[in-house]
């Protein structure tokens, strides 16, 4: 217990219950608007997304495009649970999750044996056959896509899930598991013959990341009233593999960053609605020509960089400080 | 009974054979050099030794149990640990956290303890970083461990990839070309620190080198191999005076020390 | 027998997509050869090359040949043009992010052209009329436009491999696939060898824009993205990097899909395509062409 209760730890904590307060304040107060609103909804889950991404790989390094898959796994699952089961909200988003983080493993077990761009193409494959297969499902509504989902999302569920799985991951990879995900990301002959079983590894990754893909996907549905297939294609992949590299592979601080960098830069866009993605596209084309590490590379964002003096800790462990 | 037996082993790649009816025995605590010419297949042994190769025939027999089939990360976790010839350590890590990995196989706490950060995990990551600071200490390195692996320079790095393979505990240490680039005086220093870490942690060390001076003055037993046939073995003396060694290495330039 | 006239003409359609699968997939297997990125922007450089048929025909009244290269000509501008400005300033950069600039210039070309003409779609101009050829007594037929899809096709890809054979930029291209360093020591030109690649693959791209505004009568800013992936899992199927590879890939890709439109069901299209291209993938990974390499220890 003493070893959680750091300075460090301390700060933090204060930080995120101030920010907390301060929105709920503002939105019961109603000065944060509707719009504003869905925008934070949507950035919690941006984060939650992007974090659990970048466990598979910024960190672990493997490659995927099929991100959303996991997502509409848990969407899906989560809203059956609710609106056809009738089960309470906080079983139906766990119940998200674990099917995904299931999904993950079944589909993790076959294709992360592919390295590089191969596993990012068969990826992208099983994302595609996911949403086939959930358009052809009637059970779930098919193309029409599925209605009448509670909205219960709000932004309490939102913080408390985004802190959540910011702080599991973190956990995560600042231990021996994490390190050994992170070794097979750095030379997989190498943590092969250090004792690391890579296969393991990988899939624990990957079973982590599509878990807390699910449970964004969970967290997603129960805000929007009705989800469709499409709206986890390949492109929703892609939307959140950019705030990954944005914020830097093999940061998490970068990926929250990120996340709500780009939630901001969408919300600023949409009063240029036309030329909006233009926008985004030369701003992508543009960070990346002369940002390729992204905003954070592989460095972590810490209260210790404002007292550079301190002796590093026991924060020196795999992943950066 | 013997510690490693290597009984008959071939490997064949797409027709060409690499290593041919190898024939090894290492008894526990020996120090055994494994030299040849260039293309011997040299390194190819060791790569079949750590399961990074599957062998075409034959078996190896580790501590009286079979390895062959085995991945290499199951034969590390029975007690054989190696370096590379080119370094491969996880070069954007910090030193401490290269020799941490290592330790990943000896971690108890489960993926539980390690989330919601409970008490034994705290315990054993201490006790880890502390174990590991000390394997660091006798390579001279621990100073610099927060220090990421690959701005280190070269003979450091040779370094902490023999501390990275120790930290697995093994019984049986393979070393590819440990002084590889090293000066005449850093090579005699690494031969020391081979002598003694062979005596200190009980092991078994079979290496791979091509400074001859190295291998005849710190191995007790040679193997020479070429065209992956053994064709002599013995002690340094023996070895060094067989006519079909001499013959093997004429054309190359052999420094005896 | 019915049936297997019913499976001759899926054949022949299936033949006609795959085609154009082929010339697309050829741009991606190149590129990818060469510097080892997936250029998504790559279908969106075919849905450029039929904007500019579309207007060619329709205001330069320029046949479809004319039309044709035209189009080629003005996708082998536009290829080399964003590979200098966007790509090559991240040769050295992570692969990931290099992906990241290629979706980025993906989005620009979808809706800058979403921007200027509407993301309506349009209708091709009809400037070959229909001709049906019967076959087996008016049970199979073949239609002019895809006899024309297959002859260009064929052309091209004969063109190509001669100049990737035959001529100096082709061994170029070879050498700096093979091994960039070595390449650059024995004297060739690094930039201009990605250029001419990167003008070679959009150039075939171009052509499959006009066939497929020829074949299909529509267009739209957004047709390149499912092509675009369809074609690059093409390239993986066959081997990426492998030239043949990518023309065998693209013309399964296409064939297999029009059976599982004709015989299955047609919103499992996208589905069957990619789960052939997983177990594929699993089986052997370095597709039907390509060669295992294997790591050095």
């Amino acid at each position: 217990m003493k070893r959680l209760l750091t300075r460090q730890n301390m700060i933090i904590t204060a930080a995120l219950l101030v920010v907390y307060i301060i929105v709920q304040v503002l939105l019961s107060t109603g000065i944060i608007s509707a719009f504003y609103e869905t925008n934070l909804i949507l950035g919690g889950i941006g984060i939650i997304m992007a974090v659990s991404l970048n466990l598979i790989t910024g960190f672990a390094g493997q490659f995927t495009l099929g991100h959303a898959g996991f997502m509409a796994i848990g969407a899906y699952f989560s809203a059956v649970m609710t609106v056809k089961w009738g089960m309470p909200f906080i079983l139906s988003l766990l119940g998200g999750a674990c099917l995904a983080a299931v999904m993950g493993f079944l589909i993790g077990l076959p294709t992360l044996r592919l390295k590089g761009d191969y596993l990012a193409i068969a990826t992208l494959g099983m994302g595609e056959v996911i949403r086939v297969v959930l358009l052809n499902t009637k059970y779930v509504g098919g193309a029409a896509g599925l209605f009448g989902i509670p909205r219960i999302t709000n932004w309490t569920w939102i913080f408390v899930c985004s802190v959540v799985t910011v702080l599991c991951i973190r956990n995560l990879l600042w231990s021996s598991y994490g390190r050994a995900c992170i070794s097979v990301r750095e030379d997989e002959v190498a943590a092969e013959i250090m004792g690391v079983d890579i296969t393991h590894y990988k899939v624990l990754a990957f079973v982590v990341g599509a878990f807390f893909a699910g449970l964004g996907g969970a967290l997603y549905s129960h805000y929007y009233y009705f989800i469709q297939p499409g709206g986890f294609g390949f492109m929703k992949s892609i939307e959140y593999l950019v705030m990954v590299v944005l914020g830097g592979m093999g940061s998490i601080t970068g990926s929250v960053m990120a996340a709500i960098v780009l939630t901001v830069i969408n919300v600023f866009l949409q009063q240029y609605s036309a030329i909006r993605m233009i926008l985004y596209a030369l701003l992508l084309i543009i960070i990346m020509i002369f940002r390729p590490e992204g905003l954070m590379g592989s460095k972590e964002f810490s209260t210790a960089m404002f007292r550079r003096f301190e002796r590093r800790d026991d924060r020196g462990s795999a992943g950066g400080q | 009974m013997a510690l490693l037996e290597v009984n008959n082993v071939s490997k064949v790649f797409g027709g060409l054979s690499a290593v041919t009816n190898l024939k090894m025995k290492l008894e526990a605590g020996e120090l055994v050099g494994l030299i040849g010419p260039n293309g011997a297949g040299k390194t190819t042994v060791f790569n079949l030794l750590t399961g990074v190769y599957q062998t075409t025939t034959g078996d190896i027999l580790f501590d009286g149990k079979n390895i062959a089939g085995k991945k290499p990360s199951a034969i590390n976790q029975m007690g054989i640990a190696r370096t590379f010839q080119n370094i491969r350590l996880f070069s954007d890590l910090t030193v401490l956290d290269n020799v941490r990995i290592a330790y990943h196989s000896h971690v108890a706490y489960k993926l539980p303890a390690a989330l919601f950060r409970s008490g034994r995990f705290y315990a054993e990551e201490d006790q880890m970083a502390e174990r590991a600071v000390k394997l660091l200490k006798i390579f001279n390195l621990d100073g610099k461990k927060d220090e990421i692996a690959k701005n280190l320079p070269y003979g450091e790095q040779r370094r902490l990839e023999i501390a990275r393979a120790l930290a697995t505990e093994p019984k049986f240490l393979l070393l590819d070309e440990p002084a590889a680039g090293m000066n005449p005086q850093e090579t005699a220093e690494l031969m020391n620190l081979i002598r003694w870490i062979r005596d200190h942690f009980n092991l078994t060390i079979l290496l791979i080198e091509h400074d001859m001076s190295l291998v005849m003055g710190c191995c007790e037993r040679i193997y020479v191999l070429e065209y992956g046939r053994v064709i002599a073995q013995g002690d340094p003396e023996n070895v060094k005076h067989n006519p079909k060694v001499i013959e093997a290495y004429l054309g190359e330039e052999v420094t005896y020390a | 027998m019915e049936q297997f006239y019913v499976f001759l003409q899926q054949m022949v359609n299936g033949i006609s997509l795959g085609s154009i699968y082929a010339l697309i997939a050829l741009g991606y297997t190149m590129v990818y050869g060469i510097i080892k990125l997936i250029n998504f922007a790559h279908g969106d450089i075919y849905m450029v090359g039929a904007f500019v048929g579309y207007f060619a025909i329709n205001y330069l009244h320029v046949g479809f040949f004319g039309s044709l290269f035209i189009a080629m000509a003005a996708c082998v501008l536009l290829g080399i043009l964003i590979e200098r400005i966007a790509y090559k300033p991240l040769r050295n950069a992570t692969r990931i992010a290099a992906l990241i600039t290629a979706i980025g210039v993906s989005f620009l070309l979808e809706y800058t052209t979403v921007f200027a003409l509407g993301a309506q779609s349009r209708a091709f101009p009809e400037v070959l009329g229909n001709i049906r050829f019967g076959f087996f007594g008016n049970k199979v037929f073949i239609t002019n436009k895809e006899l024309l899809i297959y002859g260009v096709t064929l052309a091209l890809m004969v063109l190509l491999q001669f100049i990737v054979k035959k001529t100096k930029t082709g061994k170029a291209m070879r050498a700096v696939a093979f091994d960039r360093d070595a390449a650059m020591l024995m004297g060739v030109n690094i930039d201009n060898t990605i250029s001419a690649t990167f003008a070679l693959g959009s150039a075939l791209a171009g052509a499959a824009g006009v066939l497929v505004g020829i074949y299909y009568s529509a267009i739209s800013p957004l047709m390149g993205m499912n092509p675009g992936l369809k074609a690059f899992v093409a390239a993986v199927l066959g081997g990426i990097g492998s030239i043949p590879g990518a023309a065998l890939g693209g013309v399964l890709m296409g064939v297999i899909e029009t059976m599982v439109i004709a015989y299955g069901q047609s919103t499992f299209r996208d589905a069957v395509a990619f789960a052939i291209l997983i177990i594929i993938l699993i089986i052997k990974p370095s597709g039907i062409f390509g060669s295992n390499a294997r790591e050095k220890v």
